[in-house]
Parts: C-alpha cells; structure tokens; sequence
C-alpha cells in the first residue's frame, strides 16, 4: 500500500535513475570555454527546456527579471558543468540547477519576514528562504491579477502565496508534469513530503481559487 | 483525510497517474462508491487542468541572451599543435637528449603562448558580446571624438587615439571602460551597419598574436600594434568590412 517514505513507490520500478550532480564550479563572467561538440549536445538536449527553467524560476523568485538572471545563470553553468551530465532526464537536470540559482537568489534577497501560521516546516534545512512574504507588496494581489488579467494570472498569484517548498512541487507536478520520483530527485525530498507538500499545496491553492472565483462572480 | 476517512492522497497519486494497476483499480473502486471521494477527484482534475494553463514561456530576450552567452562560451577550433611524445620519455635518452630537452622546452613555450591567445581571445569575445546584451555599450554615448577622447583621460593611464570614421561608414558611437586580461582598457564603439565594432585598446606588447581570428560564434578579431599600443578589434561584420576598419582607422590615427 501506500507508505509515505523514501521507499521506491510501488509500480514505478523501471524508472531510471537520474543524474542529478553538477559541478560547483564558479563562474566567472562568461563561462569556460566548451568544446563544440558539448555545446552542441547542450543545445540539442537543454536549450529546449528553457521554457520549463523560466517558469520555475519566476516562481520561485516571482520576479521575472530576476527569473531571467537565475535561468540564464542556470544554463550558462549547467553549459560549463555539462560534462558532469550522464544522461538522464536533461529538464530534471537542468531544473535541479534552476532551482538551486532559485534558491541562492532568495537568500540573497530575502526579507524580513514571520512566517504565517500553520505553513511553517520545522527542522527544514532551508528555514531561511521560507522566510517569505505571502504578498510581495510590489505585486498585484490574486484578485487584481484575476480581474484584470484572467485566470490564469489570478492562478499564478496565488501560487506565489505559498511557500518556496509547496510553490515548487505545484509548478513541477502541475505545469512541467514531473513524476513524484523526479520531483524528489529535482528538490532533494523524500517521496513521501513531496506527496505531502503537493496535497497541501493543493488544497490551500484550490480552496482559495474557489473562493476567489465566487467573490468575484458577478463582477465585470 | 477527507471527511470519509479514505487517504487523500491516493486519490491524488490517481489523479497523477502514480499507481499501478492493480492500486488504481482499488482507488477507483473505492471512488465510485464514495461521494466524498469522487468530489475531491473532482477538485483535483479541475485544478490540475486550470494550473497547467497558468506556466509561462520564457521572454524572446531571454532566449537571445542565451544564445550569445552560449555562442561567446564556445572555444575557438583548436590551434594547431605539434605533439608530444609521451609515451617512451627515455626513448630519446642519449647523445641528443640536451638537445631535445631544448626542443621539448620551446614547444612548451609555444603551446603555452597559444593557450594565452585562446583566453584572450575568448576574454576580448564575451567582453563585446556582453556589451552588446547588458545595455553596456557605451559609458560615453558620442559621435564626437572630441568628447570620447578626454572623456578617458583621468580614467586611463594612458590616451587611447580616437576617430570619427563616419565618412568611411565607420561612424562612432562611443567609448566605455572594460576589464580584459587583468587591467583596465578602453573600449571604443564603431559602426558598421547593423553590427557593432568594439575595438579595445591597451598598453604593451603582448607575446605576438596572430592578425586575424576566426572566433567561433561569428566573431572575427583584428589585432595590432601601433606606438606602444595594443589594439583588438572584435565584430560579427564580415571579415572584410573589419580588415577595413583596421586599414582606416590605422590611416587615420598615424601620429
């Protein structure tokens, strides 16, 4: 049956191990020079993720200039650490770095911040970047977003109301169609919390979309 | 748990397509014969459907400041090297072996000389592609070089010479300050065109350096050397419009 830990899940035994090391090489600038034909391969298996990389990135840092900063610098050092790549699922791999500019971004620029009741995970190693603010101040509340740019905007917002931890494995699962395994290997998380984080996240979002659908009923 | 005491979340691994067969023909047994169950099916479908529709795509910018960057972090086509012979290292131990010691000590020298290039020229390469992808062209915007030129002094410790070749269709643009092979230069901003020449200049002389490198990318590097002068032209013109350049600007410059 159904065992929250980090067991393999049952019925998902072919699935193939991903690859997820990558090099913490700084760099500086530009990259180091790369072969032409690791640039190739690059562009042939990750540049088509670019898509996947930039939304994840915007929800995380819920900036898009600094979504673009953290993508470009995720593909610029996945390029310089691609020889540390064996293969694999190249948008795991690359996401798995995404995530991690994502979460240096954050700590550089977090604010001061209460966590609000109830989210708070306790012993999380990343403590400090879920110090976050549930309403970015600069940005439109998910009800302006809905009203004046439709659904999916109002969507987005309030995806972004929740902590880094559920906003991620919502973005993984419901927009780039991972599978739990791969998202446990993208956020270093047991199978089990990723499955706990994502109902959490789940609910939170939908109870708030449905009660922000029926608020705003009837308006023009 | 939902209000009917089954686990929500195998409802959901359902909905995710996480099960096997086997557990999803219980899961689905038990939805049929739970309202509860099937509402918050229900939920999760409707959700995960108007989720999807939320993912953005990344901005065309974005796309094309990858591009470069991933353009400007290719190496040139390697230089050509004379091998090494490594594998028997005693094999030549006798009447020559100071002699070879020599030779093996200059190829060391050239292969050395070569790698230095290689970085520069992929230093002076991202150095004009960022300028180009940052809104860092100019620090200086003038098509005057009566105003470029004093606008580096103070700033350098040396006075890059400076000139309009706009009659020539190479006009100015302007000049800004760069980092390239750990110090200070100028950079100074042609046009051609559409296409941006960065010619960056410094003091001193460097081990010689080729004339003409093909970059990968498109780039084309001119250099020369003039009064004391070091001089890199970098653009993705075509390599005749750059020889060009070089030819007026070198006229135009003679002291």
């Amino acid at each position: 049956m159904l065992a929250s830990s980090e067991r393999a899940w049952p019925g998902r035994a072919s699935d193939t191990p991903l690859t997820l090391d990558d090099e913490q090489r700084p760099v500086l600038g530009a990259a180091r020079p790369i072969a032409a034909e690791a640039a190739r391969r690059f562009q042939a298996l990750v540049l088509p993720h670019t898509d996947a990389a930039y939304n994840l990135a915007l929800r995380l840092t819920r900036q898009a200039e600094a979504a673009e900063d953290v993508t470009h610098d995720a593909l610029v050092r996945g390029l310089s650490a691609f020889d540390a790549y064996r293969g694999g699922d190249a948008r795991a791999w690359i996401l798995t770095i995404v995530r991690r500019r994502a979460y240096d971004w954050l700590r550089e620029h977090r604010r001061k911040a209460t966590l609000p009741l109830g989210v708070a995970m306790a012993g999380d190693p990343d403590d400090d970047v879920l110090a976050w603010e549930p309403h970015d101040p600069d940005q439109e509340t998910p009800e302006q977003a809905l009203i004046r740019k439709g659904e999916a905007a109002g969507l987005r917002a309030l995806i972004d109301t929740l902590p880094p931890r559920l906003r991620e494995v919502l973005v993984l699962r419901e927009m780039e169609e991972m599978s739990y395994r791969q998202i446990a290997e993208i956020t270093a998380s047991p199978i089990g919390s990723v499955m706990s984080r994502l109902a959490r996240a789940r609910a939170l979002v939908g109870e708030a979309w449905r009660r922000l659908q029926a608020t705003t009923e009837g308006q023009p | 748990m939902t209000a009917c005491g089954h686990d929500p979340l195998m409802i959901q691994a359902l909905v995710d397509g996480e099960l096997d067969a086997v557990h999803a023909a219980a899961v689905e047994a038990q939805i049929a014969a739970c309202p509860d169950c099937a509402a918050e099916q229900t939920r999760l479908v409707a959700l995960s459907a108007a989720l999807r529709r939320g993912a953005v795509r990344a901005p065309e910018r974005l796309h094309r400041r990858l591009a470069e960057s991933l353009a400007a972090a290719q190496a040139p086509p390697p230089a050509p090297v004379v091998p090494l012979r490594r594998a028997r290292p005693w094999a030549w131990m006798g009447g020559g072996a100071g002699l070879a010691i020599a030779a093996c000590a200059s190829l060391f020298i050239v292969t050395g000389v070569m790698r230095q290039d290689q970085a520069l020229t992929n230093e002076l390469v991202a150095s004009h592609v960022r300028s180009l992808q940052v809104a860092h062209l100019t620090d200086v915007v003038t098509s005057d070089q009566h105003v470029v030129k004093p606008w580096f002094n103070g700033k350098l410790d040396f006075s890059p010479p400076v000139a309009d070749l706009k009659d020539q269709g190479f006009p100015l643009v302007g000049g800004r300050l760069d980092y390239v092979d750990g110090r200070t230069v100028a950079a100074i901003v042609y046009r051609r065109g559409g296409h941006v020449i960065n010619l960056f200049v410094w003091p001193g002389e460097r081990a010689p350096a080729p004339e003409h490198i093909r970059a990968t990318g498109g780039y084309d590097l001119r250099h020369w050397r003039a009064a004391g002068l070091s001089y890199w032209a970098v653009s993705d013109v075509n390599p005749a419009d750059l020889a060009l350049f070089e030819t007026t600007l070198k006229a135009r410059t003679r002291p």
